[in-house]
């Protein structure tokens, strides 16, 4: 049995396109199986960015050995999406905090102003 | 062997899908529809990953990156009408 460059690109691939679609299996499962929204934020957020990240890593390999040279733009759509799922997470959260939690029950900003979520921004830049 | 784990793969997000789905329709809050809705952006991303490998082509990349960037502004906009009433103010 020869170890070719080939057969070790494939069973490469083959592997991280098999972690990718478990991880955002189980991201997608924990979206339906967690109980409270604050617990549902942790499964798809982490979970099923990696799943993305481990099938575009499948995709940058599978290019790489068929095609002429590798490619990196497989590796934007990663970056992107290793950036922004933390922000929607946070969105998502504040969107949460609005509607469920009172602002009576969050501890004091030792500021002259509340809670962003529930005050207007100060108009002064001083009082930032 | 790599066509099974392109159809696990296939499966994996296919499954993932109707999960986001069935979240979609019940979830108790509109926060759960929104983090539902991102999800189901993620799960396509990957599908189309997944059949541009299928294919053979490196175009689904434009697409899959053009889904990404609009998945994230939706889910921004969603997030910032419930919280402030406006989207642009």
């Amino acid at each position: 049995m020869d170890w070719d460059i080939e057969l070790i690109g494939e069973i490469l691939v083959s592997a991280f396109l098999v972690i990718g679609g478990l991880f955002a299996l189980v991201g997608s499962f924990g979206l339906v199986r967690l109980r409270d929204c604050m617990q549902r934020l942790h499964a798809p957020t982490k979970a099923t960015t990696l799943g993305i990240g481990g099938v575009l890593i499948a995709s940058m390999i599978h290019f790489g050995m068929s095609g002429e040279q590798i490619s990196f733009h497989e590796l934007l759509i990663t970056v992107f999406l290793f950036l922004t799922a933390p922000l929607t997470a946070n969105f998502i959260a504040k969107a949460y905090l609005v509607y469920r939690v009172e602002e009576s029950d969050l501890p004091p900003t030792t500021g002259k102003y509340g809670w962003a979520i529930y005050h207007d921004p100060p108009k002064d830049p001083a009082d930032l | 062997m790599i066509e099974y784990a392109l159809w696990f793969a296939f499966a994996a997000f296919g499954i993932g899908l109707v999960f986001t789905l069935w979240r979609v329709v019940r979830g108790p809050h509109s926060a759960d529809r929104i983090l539902a809705l991102d999800t189901m952006v993620i799960n396509a991303i990957g599908l189309l990953v997944v059949y541009g490998i299928s294919i053979d082509r490196q175009v689904y990349f434009e697409a899959a990156m053009l889904i990404a960037m609009v998945g994230f502004v939706s889910t921004v906009a969603y997030c910032r009408f419930i919280l402030r009433g406006d989207i642009i103010e």
